[in-house]
Parts: structure tokens; C-alpha cells; sequence
């Protein structure tokens, strides 16, 4: 029950760097996942602000605030850094909290490594944030980078390729860690069919990353060497060929989305159960769906790429294809409305946003759906309907999963509880600040509005300025996420070990807040 | 340790409904509202009529499985709640539901699957066209090339500087107007040649229904075939640089012999 106690008790082995070194040396999965989750909350902040000044200069026709290269810039590196520094970051420094204290293990199975994959974010993301100051400006020609468009940039672009492969880095040691963790250093009893879903989403996400990371660094080396020294991979005078960036980046690209929502799927298939004080409906199904789901996403990339000129029997493949992860993802929507079904819920913020995540992914699963069917797809694409989808998605099913995993597991980290009544109405502020910002795009881009534009005709005045707006509520509530998340460290209701009454697993064994080390004994699992 | 919990769920669910009834219903009214930007343009082409009708298909599909499915759960979150006394279930299992819900969904793709795939293979079929033009894209204007009747122009955006700064008053087709329109005639079945000079570009006419990528080093072909005489605008869809968003497309639909005219007005000027 208190802390103190047992923290001096375990620490008695280990001798602890006080101060800065703490953390810049730090191996303890505990600390490294708390750097990580502050990390990735920076860079959520920095790429909100620059989504802010795209949506500040869309609230109206006309140039008014940014010249259109600016603009570029900035929707270009929002989705650099809300990808590979926010939603992957946050999921990882969650593993490091979450996983030994899931699997009954004392720390991650390769502590050194795991610093290394942090330290390296902080400079790689310098790096990316640091081209805005180069000459020429920052990368331009979006996050897909694609030739030719990405040649002609400045020395901003190679900047930017060095960053990436120093994130690549990072998420490959990161993964390596993570499945050597979770294959070797479970409790004993602890059978793969017996692992909490975040678990197996994480050691599936894992995979992913180590098989797709990879062909992105080769992609990103082509371009610096037909950048400068002289090959034309990607240059049809010499020729090469641009589409075949597309390729090799869209099979990097795709399993990339499952990379950002599988472990948020893990984090709600362990929150609907707790707050339904029920077990997990169709445990076995849920796994096979996540690994169907992994295995698909690796033969359907070009579905990005319809409009390219792919012969027929290729856009019927992919369309097929994309079609087919639709039912991997329903058979997990199906369960976790049965785990609800019939038990005794509860509506805390964590199971707010858990409900909240079910809701907004499925509509961003459901254009998902409409994009995929290729006839069709010829008018969406590239358009804002394209911006809307990803954005629920991505903001609907990732972010609302990790600000659902922060509630959830707050209390077991500060060991006090936060302040319910605010983590309702910051939860009330996103959903709906979301909805403002992201539905209306939907009907932009079906009425024709090009995406990347910094300057529209006059029709999509009106659902821009709506959407503008509610781009400013959601980052505003961001700030009371911020408070709330402080006032929990600070103080507050003293936490149980077990904080929520129908939790399940080993992490809700342990005291609130966890001492630096734990499980040194193995658990026994029945 | 029991929470305190002092809200009312069955408000908020009711929120929830209400606001889910609000954003679905603005969409199924939409082809009602087409003139208000909801939905896509009044198609003009029969490749456009296949992709709204496809695309409308596919829509009330969504949107019929999600009210079910979130009818479901919302009734569930209604009546399964612990402050109105349900004790909780402890199934966590059923093979019968599991493979219903894996056969209804499969079912259902292979409704979407059949009528799509028919329509792709219609569009993609570019044989027995008459006339050709070809367009290439340039770092910021397009280039037409009319194969068949020796006809070139580039066609670059027209709207003021003064009213992209601000400085004028915006006109009724800002940003869609450019010095040189695209002429075609009406019931001809015209192939599309589609290039780029420099990066990718992308030709989109909504209402024709024709988007294909400019790709330097390859030509993409397309078709088209324009039931109604009028001006149809497009824009670039593929990012291509600072003025990507300054590079429109005007298309004007005639009949035969004013094409006719046209081009030999085109030969003498
Ligand atoms: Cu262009």
C-alpha cells in the first residue's frame, strides 16, 4: 500500500543517479517509459501548433498568415511529428511501463538498449524541428516525400532523412527490446494464450515495425543518393522511376497505420472489460483478428496509389485485398461490444474514452471502407475526405487510445487518483472538438476540396471555418489534459493497488505507485 | 475502492445518440443538399455516374451496419450500466456469434465487391475512343495538346493576384478560372493522354469524374464522354510544390460544331 516503504526496500542493490542523471543514464523501464510519454506529449504539443497555423491560414480564402512554401512546411512536418514523435513515442513509452508489470517481468530484457532508443529521439527530432531554420526551409513536399517533388527541396529534406533514419533506429531497437521482453521474461504460467491483450497487440505491433522500418530507410537512402550522388532510382530521365518510391514507401506506410493503432486496440480490449466487470470477449479471436489484421496490412499498400495508373488486375488485387482487413477489424468491434454486453459498466473517464475510441475509429474505419472500393476512390483521393478518414483514424483510435491508457494506468503510476470530474470534461472537450475539427472535411473533400491547399474557392468557406474552430477548442482542452496529469503527481485521492475494481493482472498487484523495481521474483501465473 | 461517480449516464448517452443522429443525418441528406457542397457534383459523365452511384451504395451500407452495430452498444451502455443494478455476465465466449459476424461481413463485401469491380473494368477500358488529347502537367499550369487536330495551348490560372492577397475582392470562381479553357465536345468518347514536365501532378475534374496522376516519364490514359454542355472546374490534386493550390482546370463542354469552330478559330489565332 505505501510506497516508501517498499521502494527503499528494493532499492538497496541498485545505486541511483540523482538529478539529470536519472534519466540521461537511466535503464529502468519505469523512467525510460516515463521519458518517452513526456516526450511524445511535446511533440503532440509542437505538431498541434503547426496544425494550428495550417488551420489558421484555412479559416478563410485568401493568404492570409503563411506564404504557400510555409504552409507546406507545416502540414508536412505536423504529420512527421505527430507520427514518429506523438502516436509512436506514446505507445512505446507505454510497452515500458506497462509490459514488465503485465507479464510479471523486472525490467525490459534489454535495459541499455532501451536508453539508447530513447536518447536518440530527442536529437533526431532537433534535427527535423531544427530544417524549419535551414535554407530553404523545412521538407515541403509532405511526409510521403515523394520524387520528384522531395529532389527539388533544399538541404532541409536531408536533415529530415537523417532524422528519420535516427527515429527508424530508435523504433527498431524498440521492438527488439519489446519482443525480447515479452518471448523470454514472462512470469512463469504465463503462456502466449494467456498474455493481456496489450501484450500480444505490442508483440504483433513489434513485428510490424522491425519488418517495415527498414524498407522506409531504404526508401529515404534511395532519395539521398539520387539526391546527391547521382543515381536515378526515382528519375525517369535516367531511367528510374517515381512510382516505385510510391510503392516501396506505401509498404512501409501501411503497416505504419496498423503500427499506430494496434497497441491502442490492446489498451481498450483490457479498459472495456475492466469497467464492465466482465472478461474479454473472445480472447482467442481477438489475437488471431490482430494477427490477421498484421498479416493484410502488408499486401494492400497501393490501395494509396490508385490513381497512379496501375494496370486492372492490380487495382482489383489491392481493392480486394483492402476490403478483406474489414473484417479482421469488425470481428474486433463485435467484441468489444459483446464484452460490454450484459455486464455491469461503469463510465470513468478511461471507459469514456475507450467507448469514445470504439466510436471514433469505426467512422474513420468505415470511410476506410469507402476508400477502398477503387472506382470510387478516384474522386476521394487526395482530397479531404482522404484528410478526414486518417484523422479519425489516427486522432480517433490512437490518440484517444493513449489518452485512454493514461487514465487508465495514472493512478497505478502516481499512485494518487486523478480528478475525475476534469478527466470527464477533457474527455467531453476532445471528443467533441475532434468531431467540430474533423467531420466537416468529410463533406469538403466529397464537394472537391483538394488536400494540401493553402488557399480555397469560395464554397468550402463555411465547413473550413467550422473545422478551424474546432481545431482551436481541441488544443485548447489539451492544456486541462496537461493540468489534470500534473495535479495527479502533485497529490490527490490515494490510489488502491488494485484502483479500479474490476481490473484484472499482474499490474494491479503491485503498489500504487510501483517502487523502481519490481517483480524480482517472478510471479506465479495459474 | 468504489468511485465516485456523479454523472449521469443515461444523459450522456443520450448526448451521444443525439449528436451520432445529427452528423449521420446531415450525411444521408446530403444528395439532397448537393448545391450546398455535402455530396460530390451532379455527375455529367457516365464515369462519373458510376462513381456517385457506387459511391452512394457503399455509404448507405456504412452507414445501415453502424447504426446497428452502435444501436447495439449504445442500448447496451443504456441498460447494462451498474448504477441501474445489472450484474454482470460471465460469457466470454460464443463460436455461434463469432462465425455469424465473420459471415455477414463477408457476405456483405461481396456485395460491395461485384458492382465494383464491374465498374472498374468500364472505366479502364480506353479502346475505340474519338479523339485524343493529351495534358501535361507544369510547375504551375497545364499544357493541351489536341493529337487529333493540331491544336496546343497552356492554360494557367487567371483569378488576380490582388484577390489572393487580399487586396480586391474575391470573384465568384476564385482560384477556378485560368486564361485558356479546355474545349470539348459533347458525346464523343475522348482519351486522355496524362503526363507531367517536372514533379506529379494530378488532373481532376470532379464532375467528369476523372482524376489520374501526372507522372513524369509515363503517360496515364483515361476516358471521357460528356452528356451535358456547360463549364466544368477542376484543380490539381497531386502536391506539387508551393503553387499547387494555383494551378485550376477549366473545362468547357460543346456541342460538335462549336468544337469545330472552335478549333479552327484556335488554327487561324
Ligand atoms: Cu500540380
Amino acid at each position: 500500500m505505501t510506497a516508501t516503504t517498499a521502494d527503499h526496500h528494493d532499492d538497496h542493490h541498485d545505486h541511483h543517479p540523482s538529478g539529470i542523471g536519472r534519466w540521461l543514464f537511466s535503464t529502468n523501464h519505469k523512467d525510460i517509459g516515463t521519458m518517452y510519454l513526456w516526450f511524445s506529449f511535446c511533440m503532440f504539443i509542437i505538431g498541434g501548433l503547426m496544425a494550428l497555423i495550417v488551420r489558421a491560414e484555412l479559416f478563410m480564402p485568401g493568404l492570409q498568415l503563411v506564404t504557400p512554401h510555409f504552409f507546406n512546411q507545416m502540414t508536412t512536418n505536423h504529420a512527421l511529428i505527430m507520427i514518429f514523435g506523438a502516436a509512436m513515442p506514446v505507445f512505446v513509452g507505454l510497452a515500458n511501463w506497462q509490459i514488465p508489470m503485465m507479464i510479471g517481468a523486472p525490467d525490459m530484457a534489454l535495459p541499455r538498449l532501451n536508453n539508447w532508443s530513447f536518447w536518440l529521439l530527442p536529437p533526431a527530432f532537433t534535427l527535423l524541428i531544427g530544417s524549419l531554420f535551414s535554407p530553404g526551409g523545412a521538407p515541403a513536399g509532405g511526409w510521403t516525400m515523394y520524387p520528384p517533388l522531395s529532389i527539388q527541396t533544399g538541404m532541409g529534406m536531408d536533415m529530415a532523412i537523417l532524422a528519420m533514419h535516427m527515429m527508424g533506429i530508435s523504433s527498431i531497437m524498440g521492438s527488439i527490446n519489446i519482443i525480447a521482453t515479452i518471448l523470454n521474461m514472462r512470469a512463469p504460467g504465463m503462456h502466449l494464450m494467456k498474455m493481456p491483450m496489450f501484450v500480444w497487440t505490442w508483440l504483433i505491433t513489434a513485428f510490424l515495425l522491425v519488418t517495415s522500418i527498414p524498407v522506409l530507410a531504404g526508401a529515404i537512402t534511395m532519395l539521398l543518393t539520387d539526391r546527391h550522388f547521382g543515381t536515378q532510382f526515382f528519375d525517369a530521365a535516367g531511367g528510374g522511376d517515381p512510382v516505385m518510391f510510391q510503392h516501396i514507401f506505401w509498404f512501409f506506410g501501411h503497416p505504419e497505420v496498423y503500427i499506430l493503432i494496434l497497441p491502442a486496440f490492446g489498451v481498450i480490449s483490457q479498459v472495456i472489460p475492466t469497467f464492465s466487470r466482465k472478461p474479454l470477449f473472445g480472447y482467442s479471436s481477438m489475437v488471431f483478428a490482430v494477427a490477421a489484421i498484421a498479416f493484410l496490412s502488408f499486401i494492400v499498400w497501393a490501395h494509396h496509389m490508385y490513381t497512379v495508373g496501375m494496370p486492372l488486375a492490380g487495382e482489383l488485387f489491392f481493392m480486394y485485398s483492402t476490403m478483406l482487413i474489414s473484417i479482421p477489424t469488425g470481428v474486433k468491434i463485435f467484441n468489444w461490444v459483446a464484452t460490454m454486453w450484459r455486464g455491469s459498466m461503469t463510465f470513468e473517464t478511461p471507459m469514456l474514452y475507450a467507448i469514445g475510441t470504439v466510436f471514433l475509429f469505426s467512422i474513420g474505419g468505415f470511410s476506410g471502407l469507402m476508400l477502398a472500393i477503387t472506382p470510387s476512390d478516384f474522386q476521394y483521393h487526395d482530397t479531404y475526405f482522404v484528410v478526414a478518414h486518417f484523422h479519425y483514424v489516427i486522432f480517433g483510435g490512437t490518440i484517444t487510445g493513449a489518452f485512454c491508457a493514461v487514465y487508465y494506468w495514472l493512478p497505478k503510476w502516481t499512485g494518487h487518483m486523478y480528478d475525475e470530474k476534469l478527466g470527464k470534461i477533457h474527455f467531453w472537450l476532445t471528443v467533441i472538438g475532434m468531431n467540430i475539427t474533423f467531420f466537416p472535411q468529410h463533406f469538403l473533400g466529397l464537394a472537391g476540396m483538394p488536400r494540401r491547399i493553402p488557399d480555397y474557392s469560395l464554397q468550402f468557406t463555411e465547413f473550413n471555418m467550422m473545422s478551424t474552430g474546432g481545431a482551436l477548442l481541441l488544443g485548447l482542452s489539451q492544456i486541462l489534459f496537461l493540468y489534470i496529469v500534473m495535479k495527479a503527481i502533485k497529490g490527490g485521492e490515494k490510489a488502491t493497488d488494485q484502483v479500479w475494481d474490476g481490473a484484472e493482472g499482474l499490474e494491479w498487484t503491485l503498489p500504487s505507485p510501483p517502487p523502481a523495481h519490481t517483480f524480482t521474483t517472478p510471479p506465479l501465473v495459474k | 475502492m468504489k468511485l465516485v461517480r456523479s454523472f449521469n449516464a443515461s444523459r450522456i448517452s443520450g448526448v451521444i445518440l443525439a449528436y451520432t443522429a445529427l452528423l449521420f443525418g446531415a450525411l444521408i441528406a446530403s444528395p439532397a443538399y448537393a448545391e450546398y457542397g455535402l455530396n460530390f457534383k451532379t455527375p455529367v459523365t457516365e464515369i462519373a455516374h458510376i462513381e456517385y452511384d457506387l459511391h452512394m451504395l457503399i455509404l448507405y451500407i456504412c452507414i445501415a451496419i453502424f447504426v446497428v452495430v452502435f444501436g447495439v452498444m449504445f442500448y447496451s451502455i443504456y441498460a447494462h450500466r451498474k448504477s441501474k443494478g445489472s450484474v454482470a455476465a460471465k460469457f466470454s465466449h460464443s463460436t455461434n456469434a463469432e462465425i455469424i459476424w465473420t459471415v455477414i461481413p463477408i457476405i456483405i463485401l461481396v456485395t460491395m465487391a461485384i458492382p465494383s469491380t464491374e465498374a472498374l473494368i468500364r472505366m479502364e477500358d480506353t479502346t475505340n475512343s474519338d479523339m485524343t488529347v493529351k495534358i501535361t502537367g507544369y510547375q504551375w499550369k497545364w499544357h493541351y495538346d489536341y493529337m487529333d487536330h493540331d491544336v496546343e495551348m497552356f492554360s494557367s490560372i487567371s483569378t488576380p493576384r490582388a484577390q489572393i492577397e487580399n487586396k480586391q475582392e474575391k470573384g465568384e470562381n476564385y482560384l477556378l478560372e485560368v486564361n485558356n479553357h479546355v474545349v470539348l465536345p459533347i458525346n464523343k468518347k475522348i482519351r486522355l493522354l496524362i503526363t507531367a514536365n517536372d514533379v506529379i501532378h494530378a488532373w481532376w475534374v470532379p464532375e467528369l469524374g476523372a482524376k489520374k496522376d501526372a507522372i513524369p516519364g509515363f503517360i496515364n490514359e483515361i476516358w471521357t464522354k460528356i452528356d451535358k454542355p456547360g463549364r466544368y472546374r477542376g484543380q490539381c490534386a497531386e502536391l506539387c510544390g508551393k503553387d499547387h493550390g494555383y494551378m485550376p482546370i477549366v473545362v468547357d463542354a460543346v456541342t460538335e460544331e462549336e468544337f469545330e469552330a472552335w478549333v479552327q478559330k484556335q488554327k487561324q489565332g
